[in-house]
Order: structure tokens, then sequence, then C-alpha cells
């Protein structure tokens, strides 16, 4: 039987089921068709999981949807390693996270639609990951961005958000534009949208070369940089990242469950899936492991200057997607979707906790919080679990896969590789600082809030600190897994994935295996050292640091003026050249005369087609009168 | 003298639809409750249905033949007959017509649909029209205190006699040609004397144009169709926009395709013309309706276009295409009726394009099923509307017209202005009117219907390509 059937399409009919009745019948009982489908995908996944250890590897087509010559479109399933664990990662932590919105939601008006939406968001992540072509792969990629935008947007009536919504998307369309585009490409250049025959063609094209505009590009080279585009965009890398901090107008959970464990990642997935394709190219490596390096560098610098607890978290995602890009541009594949799959658990557990924190305190602002560790002990615990795993402290899940990806920059040899193990270096600091730096401003010393606030503070309900515990666990021990060889363990997780995605050769001793873990150990540990100093015990040290780097201060505190940038180099000249130059000279003619024109002059030319039909039934018989002689002429001339 | 009967299985499913025809007249004199009428018919529709399996073969010497190709159409024909009498239900109670013959009437049409699917003799194919034709008729002309229902019926009357003479004309020609009326043997004495070429011959076939071009309702001779569609009751017009104009097309293919096989190149020219004026009106006057019935006359009109580029591409694919085409509209065209007769309650005609504005505020259901039917009409995946634009588009290309295609996809974009600016209005504008539905389980049904089949055919298209194909083995 095909089991592994109900892993995409329970989450399917939870979504046809809530959308169809959430609204008359099943109202505020929608989570149990949703939690239950997941949990059954869960178990699914866990099932299909040991087959694929077992070496059972599953590549089919279900069916063709359509077929047009050679051209031909079909939904089908390829379950490896990469997929086994994907599945793990999405329905796992979307168990907890669907678990956890129970509480999270409760009483919300739109309580069913959440639900709905949640669902249907598994469903294409679903079939994203489990795709054995481009064509499903793409559909899944823009479903799930889809869901996005509803669930970003999803509490509509306020204006952030459903601004933040339209800002996902479009920004969205020009990574997608791109990833279009590639898949195109392959389909020409190979005759296939398959994965199978694809990745094994595609070393027959080496060398080959396109015309573009008279340059000679590098065919691989366009194919794979195309494909990084859509990964760019759904990945919020630079310089398309502007739309996930907005994001976070979303509840919290979709920003724990699309924003930071699964829909983001599909970018870094992709580019593993296609490691057959990207290493033929160094350009594209080299151009994949820089700007995952600078976004992770960028982004952690950033996150040290926010006071909104989601947007802290929001950077530092960003700077954990750009760290898995690093390992996937220096060829270690297998330690970036190591990070991938121990981030999705620190990093949900972050969001989830700082959700309960908002949902005890009822704002996002880290200034206003403070000594909430009393009041809220699992949060507190749970989130500091989180920031330790987070901040690469040795023993905790995501020192494993950090370490992994340091020292694969270091050993891959070459000189990106070196330029980008100093940035992942410095990265190494900032992560831990801004973690406790958040921890300490929210938990600890005094609550900063009215009084009327402090009334208010609880621990969440159990629905929501067991989903919290549990992740707890995972950010703790998922990285056991992959534990590698110096330090006694057997690189498990890498040795699973390398039928997939290969091995990278290191160039590098044990010694400095060791020296380069110690360093960013050291490091790391220093980063918690100062935060505590700065946010502690000498909380004047920040504030006066702040006034004497005032520019540098604002500048992180306004991310770089991206935004702004972004406002007057793209968005303030075409607003102005559309006001001054289109409307004032030619809107008038030319615009109007295209944008309005055409349907106006279809609509003309729709009033006087119209009045032939005269309602008189002699009109109509001559008119049937006419077409016969015109046919007739037409014939026999 | 030899009295014996032809062999009776081929012709079985048209005896039991006469019998339930004439049944349904019966059963009116003594049964009050109209509605057990609905249900026998569409009982009786059931076991016509089951009659049709094993029915395979000819007879009547050769005038009458039952074949996957009749087959697959008078599937089309059962599907239209149930859903509109689903959708008929309440509404001819709402219109005051709840009269027993009009099941009755419903039936006979149908019979005379099965009857030209069938027909191998063009005397069998002009029965079986005017049988189909009459019926309409009336059926158009059934509100009878609505002097536009009186206006619909008997503009569709005279142009429709006058479509008859035509055709009348055309069959007398070839019999003079050739001596017989029997579509088979035309194409054999065709292509044996040489007749190729004859403009007695291209002078009757023309007058077939125009004559199913009358019935699939294709420019220049589709006058009648947007009055007709408004006028007729609602029920009915989504009746006869899927139905006649099936039929149309199943005696185009059947005689086109095997009668004039061999001056395939002159009727492809007539029908060129024919299938881009009617894309073209049909879409852009289409534009300019504020009646949501005459909107979708324009689209019918339309459609009539798309499915003719099949007949054009003129091999098996592309006649497989256009059945696939016919049966798909089948559905979304009855699903988007169904709606309109949804929003039609006492005293309210919810006709307006107008009165859509804000639907998905107070009936978000309602309004995702007409989102589904108008984006399978406009013809955006995955909906069903897209798999059967894709087929016919394909077999085109293959055939080498993709200039035709061409045209035939930007005629498409223009479609989705009008098509879509439903959707919007659904669900960007506040509404402006208090807007009542009729419910009633029967509509409920033939919503449900629709609406799962355009989503599956358009999610699993396999099936029916496959049917359509396999229908034509024998063609």
């Amino acid at each position: 039987m095909k089991y592994y059937l109900l892993i995409p399409f329970l989450p399917l009919a939870a979504f046809v089921i809530n959308i169809l009745f959430g609204r008359g019948l099943i109202r505020d009982k929608a989570h149990w068709i949703s939690c239950l489908t997941i949990i059954g995908s869960f178990i699914a996944s866990i099932i299909t999981g040991i087959d694929v250890i077992n070496g059972k590897i599953i590549n089919e087509d279900l069916y063709t949807w359509i077929v047009a010559g050679k051209f031909s479109v079909s939904v089908g399933f390829l379950i490896d390693p990469l997929t086994a664990v994907m599945l793990f990662v999405v329905t796992g932590v979307g168990s907890l996270i669907f678990i956890y919105s129970i509480g999270y939601m409760h009483g919300d008006k739109g309580y069913y639609r959440f639900f709905s939406y949640l669902s249907l968001f598994i469903f294409f992540m679903l079939m994203l990951i489990m795709s054995n072509n481009f064509i499903q792969l793409y559909l899944g990629w823009e479903g799930v961005g889809l869901c996005s935008y509803f669930l970003i947007g999803f509490w509509y009536e306020k204006k952030a958000a459903a601004d933040a919504g339209k800002k996902a998307f479009i920004t969205n369309r020009f990574g997608d534009f791109g990833f279009a585009l590639g898949v195109f490409m392959i389909f020409l250049t190979f005759g296939s949208v398959h994965y199978i025959p694809v990745f094994s063609e595609v070393k027959n094209i080496v060398g080959q070369t396109v015309n573009i505009l008279g340059y000679e590009v590098n065919l691989i080279t366009l194919i794979a940089l195309l494909l990084f585009c859509g990964a760019v965009g759904k990945s919020a890398q630079i310089p398309l990242h502007v739309w996930l901090p907005d994001a976070m107008e979303g509840p919290t959970p979709v920003s724990a469950l699309i924003h930071a464990a699964t829909m983001v990642t599909a970018g870094v997935f992709m580019v593993a899936r296609c490691n057959a394709i990207f290493n033929l190219s160094q350009v594209a490596m080299n151009v994949v492991a820089i700007v995952g390096g600078v976004t992770s560098l960028f982004a952690a610098t950033i996150a040290v200057a926010q006071n909104d607890i989601k947007r802290v978290i929001a950077y530092s995602t960003l700077s954990h997607l750009g760290m898995m890009f690093l390992a996937c541009g220096v060829g270690a594949y297998a330690a970036g979707v190591f990070h991938l799959y121990t981030h999705a658990f620190f990093k949900a557990l972050l969001f989830l906790a700082a959700g309960s924190v908002i949902h005890a305190v009822g704002h996002n602002d880290i200034q206003r919080m403070g000594g909430l560790r009393k009041y809220m002990p699992i949060t507190y615990l749970t989130m500091f679990v989180a920031a330790l795993s987070a901040g690469g402290i040795p023993g905790l899940a995501g020192f494993f896969s950090k370490d992994e990806i340091i020292w694969s920059a270091f050993a891959s040899g070459s000189l990106v590789g070196k330029f980008v193990w100093v940035l992942v270096t410095a990265v190494a600091f900032f992560t831990p600082f801004y973690s406790f730096r958040m921890i300490f401003l929210a938990f600890h010393g005094k609550f900063r809030g009215t009084h009327h606030e402090e009334h208010h503070l609880h621990e969440s309900p159990p629905v929501m600190t067991i989903p919290l515990i549990f992740l707890a666990l995972g950010a703790i021990g998922v990285g056991w897994v992959g534990i590698p060889e110096i330090l006694g363990g057997g690189a498990h997780f890498a040795e699973f994935l390398k039928p997939v995605l290969g091995h990278p050769e290191f160039h590098g001793t044990h010694a400095q295996e060791w020296g380069i873990m110690g360093l960013s150990t050291t490091i790391a540990i220093s980063g918690i050292i100062i935060a505590a100093i700065f946010y502690l015990m000498k909380t004047y040290i920040p504030i006066k640091l702040a006034q004497q780097l005032s520019p540098i201060y604002r500048l992180l505190f306004n991310k770089y003026y991206v935004d702004e940038l972004y406002h007057h180099i793209l968005i303030r000249p075409i607003l102005w050249v559309s006001t001054r130059f289109i409307e004032g000279i030619t809107d008038a003619k030319i615009i109007e005369g295209i944008v309005n024109g055409v349907p106006k002059t279809i609509g003309r030319f729709a009033v006087i087609l119209r009045k032939i039909q005269s309602g008189v039934t002699q009109h109509y018989a001559i008119f049937m009168a006419a077409g016969v002689f015109i046919l007739v002429a037409l014939i026999l001339w | 003298m030899n009295l014996q009967l032809p062999p009776l299985g081929p012709i079985m499913p048209e005896i039991f639809m006469t019998s339930l025809a004439l049944i349904l007249l019966m059963a009116d004199l003594f049964i009050k409750k109209k509605e057990v009428l609905a249900g026998a018919s569409i009982l009786g529709v059931l076991v016509v249905a089951y009659t049709l399996i094993g029915s395979s073969g000819s007879t009547f010497g050769g005038m009458f033949i039952s074949d996957g190709y009749s087959s697959f159409f008078k599937a089309i024909f059962f599907i239209n007959l149930i859903l509109s009498v689903l959708i008929s239900i309440k509404y001819i109670r709402i219109e005051r017509v709840n009269f027993g013959e009009y099941y009755s009437l419903i039936a006979l049409s149908t019979l005379g649909m099965m009857i030209m699917a069938s027909a191998a003799d063009l005397i069998v194919l002009y029965l079986g029209l005017e049988l189909m034709a009459l019926s309409t008729y009336i059926l158009a002309g059934f509100i009878r205190y609505d002097i536009k229902s009186n206006e619909a019926a008997l503009k569709y009357f005279l142009l429709g006699a006058f479509s008859s003479a035509f055709l009348l004309y055309g069959i007398s020609l070839i019999y003079g040609l050739t001596g017989t009326t029997s579509i088979k043997a035309i194409a054999s004495f065709i292509s044996e004397k040489g007749l190729v070429g004859n403009p007695a011959l291209s002078l009757s076939m023309t007058l077939f144009v125009v004559a199913f071009g009358f019935k699939i309702a294709a420019v220049p001779f589709h006058m009648w169709a947007p009055d007709a569609y408004e006028g007729a009751p609602t029920s009915i017009t989504a009746f006869m926009s899927v139905g006649p104009k099936a039929a149309g097309f199943a005696v185009l293919g059947r005689v086109f395709m095997i009668a004039f096989a061999s001056i395939k190149f002159e009727w492809t020219f007539l029908l060129i013309p024919l299938s881009i004026l009617s894309m073209a009106i049909g879409n852009i006057v289409a534009l300019a309706q504020s009646n949501i019935k005459r909107m979708l006359a324009y689209s019918s009109i339309a459609h009539a276009g798309y499915a003719l580029i099949g007949v054009i591409a003129a091999n098996t694919d592309g006649v497989a295409s256009m059945m696939n085409y016919l049966m798909i509209y089948a559905f979304m065209n009855i699903g988007a009726f169904a709606v309109v007769i949804m929003l039609r309650t006492e005293g309210f005609k919810g006709e307006n394009i107008t009165d859509y504005e804000g639907l998905a505020k107070t009936h978000p259901f309602l309004s995702a099923l007409m989102l589904i039917f108008m984006f399978s009409l406009t013809g955006i995946p995955p909906t069903a509307g897209f798999i059967g634009k894709l087929y016919v588009f394909m077999s085109a290309i293959n055939a080498g017209y993709t200039w035709l295609v061409l045209v035939a996809v930007v005629f498409s974009v223009i479609s989705a202005y009008f098509y879509l600016r439903i959707v919007m209005y659904m669900y960007m504008r506040e509404p402006k009117i208090e807007v009542g539905t009729s419910k009633s389980g029967t509509l409920g049904v033939a919503l449900g219907v629709t609406a799962v089949m355009v989503l599956a055919i358009g999610v699993y298209p396999k099936c029916l390509v496959e049917l359509a194909r396999a229908a034509l083995s024998g063609f």
C-alpha cells in the first residue's frame, strides 16, 4: 500500500473539511481535525523514514496530469534520505506548532479559517518536499507562498498585517520569476522536468553556453543562478530579505511554522536537492556562499539593535538561513541540511516562547518587559535552552550543526570559503549576544511595564507549554545524530544523506578542527558573557554605547536603511516618474491609451457590435443570409 | 413481403426515452405534485442510460448507428438533462410555471439529440434535429405570461425554421448529386466518382455549415442566441446552451469527418472564420453586457468557437478534444447557471451583474462555487476549463494551426475580463442591496456535482481524455 500518500493528503482532507464546514458546523473544534491529521502525517512520515533508513527509496509517478508532446506534467513522489529528513522536520515540528496554536488562537473569530490555512500550508509544503519533478516543486512553492500570504494577513483588519502580506507576496514575485525561468530552461535543455533524468544528464552539458544579448553565458551557471533567485526570495536572503521581518505581523505560530521552521527553508532544500546542478558551476556556488554569508552577518548585526521580540528572532532566522546557504555554497550540503533540521527545533521554540510572552504581556516590546522569569518559569527555561542551542553552546543541537558549517567553510580550502568563514565566525559572536540580550531584557531585572499589565502576567496554559517542553528537548537532543567524528560521534546524519548530497572534500587536520571548534565556542560563550554584563550587571553600558556610537546604532536600529533604500531607489522614483512624467505628460495619451484604451476600445467595439443585435428578427434573418452569401462566395470563388 | 422487425438493440435507449417522455405526459394528468415527475424523469434517464450499455451496432438498414461516438454524446445529453431537471424543480415553482409537460418536453428534446448523435443517415439526422428544436422552442417560451419568454421562443422558432430550410436544401443537393442520404455512402460516392471540386458539392457542404452553425450558435448564425437565452427560463437556458450545442457538434463531427472527409480542406476553410468570429464576437460583446444570462449567452457563443478549433484540426485527436470540451462545458456552464438560478427569489430576478456585488460577504460558499465556475470558463488551472482548452489547442497545434491557437489564446485573455469581473464584484465590492438565495436540496446537489466534476476533471483529466479517445475507436 502506498501509505506515504497519507502524508500530504491527510492535511489536505483536513483543509477541505474545515473550510467547508468550519464556519457552520465545526467552528471552535476546527483544531481537532487539523491536529489529528498532521499527527497522522507525522506517524506516516516516521514509518516512511524507517523504510528509507532500511534502504527503500521511493520514486514513482502517481499519475500524469497532462501530456503535451514531450512536456508531461505528473504528480510524483521521491522519498529519499533528504525527503525523509524534511518530512520529519515539517510534520514533527508542525504537529507541535499545531497543538500550541490551539491555546494561542483560542477565541479568535477566524479560528476555523486559521486551522484550514495551516493544514493547506502543510499540504503544499509536503508536496514541495516530496515531489520528484520541478513542476510539482514549483506548484508547492507557489502554494506555500499563497498560504503564507493568507496567514501573514490573517488579521487583515490590521493595516500593517495586510500590507506585510502584500509585501511578502510581491517581493517573492521577483524571486519566483527567476525560479520559473530556471524551470523553463531546465525543460528546454533536458526535455524533462523530472529530477532523476535532469540530474543524471546535467554533466553532459558542462561547458555549453547560451547567448544572452550578445554575451556567452555558461548554461549550467545560468540555470543554477535562476533557481537560486527563487531561493533568495523564498528564504529571504539579501536583497529580497525585506519581507520576512514584516511578516511577523502574522500570528506567532505562523511565524514559527512558516517563517522559521519550514517554508523559508524551502530555498535551502531546493538548492540541496539540485546539488547536481550547483556542483557543476563554481560561479553559482560562490554566489550562494557569499549571499548566504553576507546575509548571515548582516542580519545578525541588525538583530542586536531591535526591540520587537519577534523581529529579533526574525533577523536571527535570516542569519541562520544565510548560514545554511553558506554551507551549501561551500559544497557542504549535508551540513546545511543538518542546520536546517536543528534550526527548525530551536527557532520554532524561540518563536513559540516569544508567543507565550506576548500572550501574557500583550505587546512585543522587550524594553517594556523584564522580570518575567518568576511569572512564567516554563517559558523562561525553554527559551533559555533555545537561546543556548541557537548560540552554539557545546552539547546542544545547534552547536553540532553550526560547528559543522564553520568547519566546512574553513576546510573547503577556497578563498571564498575562507572569506565566509570569517563572516560566520563573527556571526558566532552575535547570535548568542542578541539571543541573550533578548532573554535578559525580557525575563530578568524588574518588570518595566504598567501595573495594569503586571497584573495580567501569567504562565501560558499547558496546551502551549507542553509543545514548548517537547521542542526544548528537541533543541537539546536532535543534534546528537550528527556528532562529528573527532568528538567520538559517527556523523550519522551526514552519512545518511551522503547518497543524495555527497560529501565535500575537506582540507584540514584534526588539530585545525579542534582549533576552529575551540575558537567558535570561546566566541559564543564570550557573546553570552558580554550580553550578561551589558544587560544584567552594568545596564548603563548599552545606553552609553548607543549614544557614543550613535551613527552605528542608528544604522543597525534602522536595519541598514534597506527598506528606505528601496523606498528611495525603487518606489519613490517609480512614483515620481509616474506622477510627474507619466501622469503629467504622457498619461492621458500613452498610458491611458494602453492600459485603459485597450479595454475601452474593445468596450467601444463591443457597444457598436452590440447594436447589430437590434432585437428585430428580420434583421437577424438578413444577417444570417448575408453570412450564407459570404460563405458561399468564399467557397465558390 | 418481409415484415420482420429490424434489430432493436441499438435503438433501445431511444425507445426507452420515448416511453419515458410519454409516461411523463400521461402521469401529469394524475399526479398533483410535479416534483414527483421530476424525480421520475431522473430515474427514467438513469434507466435509459443503463440500456445504453451494450447497445452498440447499427440498425434500420444502417440508418441508425450506436457507437462509442454517439454514446459519448448521449452521456453528455443525460448529464445535461439530469442537471437541468435538478436546477429546475424549485425554479419553475418560483416562476409559477410548475407544469408536468415541462419534464416531458425536456425528455423529448433529449430524445431528438440522441437521434441526432446516432444518425447515420441525413433523413434521420433531420428528424432528430427537428424533434429537438421543436421541443426546445416550446421550452424557451414556457413562461407563458412573460413577454420576454414569448419573444425568445418566437425568435428562436422563426430563425430555427430559417436554418432548417438551409439544411434541407443542403440535403436535397447532396441527394441529387449522389443519389443517397446515407452518410457513409455519400463519402464513398464522392471519392469513387471524383466529385471533389464539384461546385454543387461545395455549395451543399456550405449549407450544412450554415445549419449546424446555427445549432451551435456560431457567428454569424448566432443572432438568436442572446435573445433566446435571456428570455427563456434560466433552467432552460442552461439546458439549451449545452444540449443542442453538443448535438450540433455531434452531427457536425459525423457529417464532416465522414461524409465530407474528402473535401476536408474546403470545410476547414469555412469553419476557421466561423471559429474566429465566434470567439471574437462572443468574447468582445460579452464585455458590454449587464445581464448575466446575456453575458453567459455570448460566452456560450465564444465557447462554440473554441470547440470548433477541435473540429478544424480534422483528425481523431481534434474530434476527441472537441468531445472532451463539450463534456467539460456541460459541467461548468450548468454550474454557473445553477448559481444564477440560486439568486432568483420570489420577487427578485437576480440577473444583473451588479447583483453579485459583495456576494462573498453574505454568501461565501455560493461565491466560492461561482469563482470555481468562472475560473473554469476562463480556463484557469486546476479547473476543467483549462484541460478542455489545453487539449483543443494542442490538437490544433499538432495539426499545424498554431496561429489559430494564438488567436484563441488572445480571446481567452479578453474573456478573463468579464468572467473575473463577476469574481471581482463578489469579493472586492461591498454589498449594495440585500440579495437572498433560494436554497433547495436538488439545486445544492447540482451545484455540488458540477463543482466537484469541474475540479476533479481539472486535477485528474486522464479518465475523461481517455474515454473520449476510446469512444472514437470505431469512428
